[in-house]
């Protein structure tokens, strides 16, 4: 009798709670069982839909979310009681989750058969996705106003998903995967405040979201260390008894930072090896997987690219003996030693975090930033040596004819621009149809609630009944803790060593500074709610090597913040960096905004491309172009050039 | 120079003097630049602009040790001000690296403020200067004194610009992290005597910082009192994160700064400023030998202290008199 598989899922979301309900609806009637909801970058930051910064973001990456009234049309004809729903939200997590209980309290469903997880891991957000919005501290207090919340009045739901996933997305190391996702688990559960008794159950209901690249055999050895760390954990420094509560649960989607822009269809193997890493050993297998699409780096999924994917599960795990055996490395001293070693490696690490006071301290110094920023500096300079063969970029790289699968349309979903329009209609009619004497009231025992220290759970759920928007109850965390910039790591990320490459571009820096007379100026942007920095933070890195002077703000800029930026410090160069699709909207705000020559670089299908060059972009960069000597010797000549200093 | 020039200069400079942000960029982009043929356009607009700046407009340092929170009490301060409808420029240095002469200007993402607020931000990287202040960060504060009420210059807060920032602006901002150890470092390194004010940052920290601010204390009235007469530094609690101390700290240096500038401290400083930036940039261009030509460092300080104008002046009438310009 083979084993159960795994729960395989779908991430979804686009457009409109209309359009995405009908979508989900669809899945389930395919025997998917489980939803995992993406949401937008506005709902994830804490804006409605029609906020200045949402502008080009609105139902781009996932569904909007402002109100009571779109969690109804997205859960329109799904049975909460029977359907889990997994949330990929974070700052806003206390909201989404109030919406769904209030959601659950229209539809007399009890609470405790609410199934499902709120990711609500703040901590990452600060390291890689930036969609924090407070500082870490009261970011983790509301963390634990949920876990504390879900634990007694929903016990089946997960409440918070510690992720190490976007932490290898940036570049990180297993071993700094492992140390940097249980210093931020430890930081939770440290500052959970239940009574002693209660401790052991809110620790089983801690789960992780977990990422495995192409090294598979070394990210089965990554999630057998994770197994053992965490049970250790839980026995010694918080004494649970129970070994089932101590059981390392976890999901995972694989990896997309391998994935290629070249020969995009090498991806369908990528994909499909990357699976292995988290099924293969039958005692730290992942109970939920995702698979990411194919063309994840030429631009927006369609519905049949994720059909793809999970084909690609259903083949594993019905058609292989995968789920007949037991444990296949039990035994191995190969499997072993090699756990062994990323085991000591991220107790090392854990140590030094711990040394510094923990996440918290370790997140605020930008220690831990940092350390990834060099870690993924290691990455790319690999890549661009060839010491790390990536098939189709470094090695291998001709072929016969050009990829039938991206012929016709170009390979990917072209979203409709006029989706937004009816959320827009929507939020203005629900905003009109309110009592604004409860919104208000319920507002106040929300601002009550964060400045007193009490739980925010239920004054949230009392303002989701009363109608507010995700806006106004994001605006009112604002107005308590104020914003918060994370350190980006860039300003103190130590530098890749010197070539002769390097040299010449060096060389040439000097060249056209000494005819400006002042020293090459570049300011990298990141325009609109998009946090992803890798990007970024890489270029900002090595055009400082390059011996640029080099202004970086962080993620999250108006079109104008940036145009200001460029103006005060009298830069030679913009760069902007957007990975949300958003820059047909973005990048012609900030060039209308701004007089010296600019670059770009991010997903950009190349007939977007075509258009931003037409607009005046001077270069676009992508996924494929892996060299940053390359890029930054163009910049030089780009910035050269419109100063006259060729 | 021609009369057009001339005229256009009168006009950027009026411009400035309205705070006009795309004229304070440009003035800064021109004085920035290290050709020496920019040097006699930037010496008259420099000129221009010190002669009309208001006599109410200040530039304050702030230094310190790395990590104490520099750029944090900036940002307090000028948020501050702003509250008080006073608008300000701030001029922000990091360090250059050494290998590759590039720089990360990181400061700027923690000096966020409203979109139409009377505020400029110019980063400068220190470039060939070690530890000291950026090449044009004297020049830089000048046309920000002139455009804002408040100019700031934030060190690198390493080495040599510990010293140097006392003669490029008008009051220093020692800034101090609780329980560091670095008041008596400073006290070694002589640097204690440079401070107007000192803040004790990160005051939210508690009976350690209460104790920096004893410790600091104690080393003040053992140590002699400052020389021409100024008065001891005051000493004061802030906080970024709870406000607490900001207000006081701005009203100090108020208070300070326009005692100075009625009894004539100002105007000194100013005049041994000149004469430190002259020699500065004389002694980057022509170096030890240029020094030689006019008798040593000694005789040219004495010459670049008799010229008027700003440091750019200073420099012309060294180099005039050492036959180099």
């Amino acid at each position: 009798m083979p084993d159960r598989p795994w729960i395989f899922g779908i991430y979804s979301g686009h457009s409109t709670p209309r359009a995405s309900n009908a979508l989900y609806r669809a899945n389930l009637t395919r025997g998917q069982t489980r939803l995992s909801i993406a949401f937008d970058l506005p709902t994830q930051t804490g804006y409605d839909s029609d906020h200045p910064l949402a502008a080009g973001e609105a139902g781009k990456v996932g569904v909007p979310i402002c109100s009571l009234a779109d969690m109804q049309l997205l859960f329109d004809g799904i049975p909460l009681e029977r359907v889990g729903t997994n949330m990929t939200i974070n700052a806003t997590a206390v909201w989404l989750l109030a919406l769904y209980a209030a959601l659950a309290e229209q539809r007399n469903v009890p609470w405790n058969a609410l199934t499902g997880t709120t990711q609500n891991d703040v901590f990452k957000e600060y390291l890689s996705r930036g969609t924090y919005i407070v500082a870490p501290r009261p970011s983790l207090r509301l963390t634990t106003d949920m876990v504390e919340f879900a634990v007694r009045e929903l016990p089946k739901w997960n409440p918070v998903n510690v992720c190490s996933y976007h932490l290898q997305e940036v570049g990180a190391t297993p071993a700094q995967e492992i140390a940097f996702t249980l210093a931020n688990a430890m930081a939770i559960l440290d500052a959970i405040d239940v009574p002693a008794g209660e401790l052991p159950a809110v620790f089983g209901r801690i789960s992780f979201f977990c990422n495995a690249g192409l090294r598979f055999i070394e990210e089965a050895c990554k999630m057998r260390a994770f197994t053992r760390l965490w049970d250790e954990l839980g026995r010694e420094r918080y004494g649970v008894q129970d070994p089932a509560l101590r059981r390392f649960r976890y999901s995972v989607q694989v990896n997309s930072l391998g994935l290629t822009e070249a020969e995009p269809e090498n991806n369908i193997a990528r994909i499909a090896f990357e699976a292995l890493g988290v099924t293969l050993s039958r005692d730290a297998r992942t109970r939920y997987l995702q698979l990411p699409a194919w063309n994840e780096a030429l631009g927006l999924p369609r519905p049949w690219d994720q059909q793809l994917s999970l084909r690609i599960q259903q083949v594993l795990a019905y058609e292989t003996d995968l789920l007949e055996h037991a444990d296949i490395f039990e035994g191995s001293h190969v499997i072993e030693a090699r756990t062994a070693e990323i085991e000591a490696a991220a107790r090392a690490e854990l140590a030094r975090v711990q040394e510094r006071g923990g996440a918290i301290q370790a997140i605020e110094s930008g220690y831990m930033k940092r350390a990834l920023v060099e870690a993924n500096a290691r990455r790319v300079a690999a890549i661009e040596s060839g010491e790390r063969v990536v098939v189709g970029v470094n090695r291998f790289t001709e072929s016969s004819e050009p990829s039938p699968l991206v012929a016709a349309g170009g390979g990917i979903l072209t979203v409709q621009e006029d989706a937004v329009q009816e959320q827009l209609e929507a939020l203005r009619a629900h905003r009109a149809r309110r009592t604004s004497g409860e919104v208000e009231s319920a507002l106040r025992g929300l601002r009550d609630a964060l400045a007193n220290g009490s739980n925010a759970m239920r004054p949230s759920i009392r303002c989701a009944h009363a109608g507010v928007t995700t806006g106004e109850w994001a605006d009112t965390l604002r107005e308590v803790f104020g914003e918060y910039r994370a350190p980006t790591g860039v300003d103190t990320a130590l530098a890749r060593t010197a070539s002769d490459d390097l040299e010449k571009v060096r060389r040439r820096v000097d060249q056209v500074s000494e005819r400006l007379g002042r020293r090459l100026k570049l300011l990298v942007g990141k325009p609109g709610l998009d946090g992803h920095s890798s990007g970024a933070e890489q270029i900002a890195l090595f055009a400082r090597e390059a011996g640029f002077e080099v202004v970086y703000d962080g993620i999250r800029l108006t079109p104008e913040q940036i145009a200001r930026s460029a103006q005060q410090e009298g830069v030679h160069l913009i760069g902007l960096s957007i990975l949300s699709g958003s820059h047909l909207a973005l990048v012609p705000a900030v060039l209308a905004l701004v007089r010296v020559p600019l670059v770009v670089g991010g997903i950009i299908p190349e007939a977007d491309a075509q258009r931003l060059r037409q607009q005046g972009v001077q270069a676009v960069y992508t996924p494929k172009d892996y060299d940053l000597h390359r890029i930054v010797r163009e910049m030089v000549e780009i910035a050269a050039r419109a100063h006259d200093a060729a | 120079m021609s009369t057009r020039t001339a005229r256009a200069l009168d006009e950027l400079a009026a411009r400035v003097l309205e705070a006009d942000p795309a004229a304070v960029a440009e003035a800064l982009d021109r004085v920035e630049d290290a050709r020496p043929q920019a040097l006699a356009e930037q010496r008259e607009l420099l000129a221009r602009l010190a002669l009309a700046t208001p006599a109410d407009h200040f530039a304050v340092g702030v230094t310190g040790p790395p990590g104490a929170g520099k750029t944090s009490l900036c940002a307090a301060l000028v948020r501050h001000w702003l509250a008080a409808g006073r608008g300000a420029g701030v001029c922000a240095v990091d360090p250059s690296s050494r290998r590759s002469g590039g720089a990360l200007l990181g400061d700027r993402a923690r000096l966020r403020f409203d979109a139409d607020a009377p505020v400029f931000v110019r980063s400068l990287a220190a470039r060939d200067q070690l530890g000291g202040l950026a090449p044009a960060a004297r020049a830089v504060v000048l046309v920000l004194r002139a455009a804002y009420p408040v100019a700031l210059l934030e060190t690198v807060g390493v080495g040599q610009s510990e010293i140097d920032v006392e003669s490029a602006v008008d009051a220093v901002v020692l800034v101090l992290q609780p329980g560091s150890g670095d008041t008596l470092q400073f006290m070694k390194a002589g640097i204690l005597e440079i401070p107007d004010v000192v803040a004790v940052h990160k005051w939210d920290l508690g009976a350690l910082a209460e104790r920096t601010r004893a410790d600091f204390e104690q080393v003040l009235a053992i140590s002699p009192p400052p020389s021409g007469g100024a008065p001891p530094p005051g000493v004061v609690g802030t906080s970024a994160e709870t406000g607490q101390g900001i207000a006081e700290l701005a009203a100090e240096l108020d208070s300070r700064l326009a005692a100075a500038a009625a009894n004539g401290q100002v105007a000194r400083r100013r005049e041994a400023g000149r004469a430190a930036w002259g020699l500065e940039l004389f002694t980057r261009r022509y170096g030890t030998r240029g020094l030689d030509q006019l008798g040593g460092r000694e005789a040219a300080r004495r010459i670049a202290e008799q010229a008027s104008g700003t440091g750019l002046d200073a420099f012309s009438a060294l180099a005039t008199r050492a036959g180099l310009a």
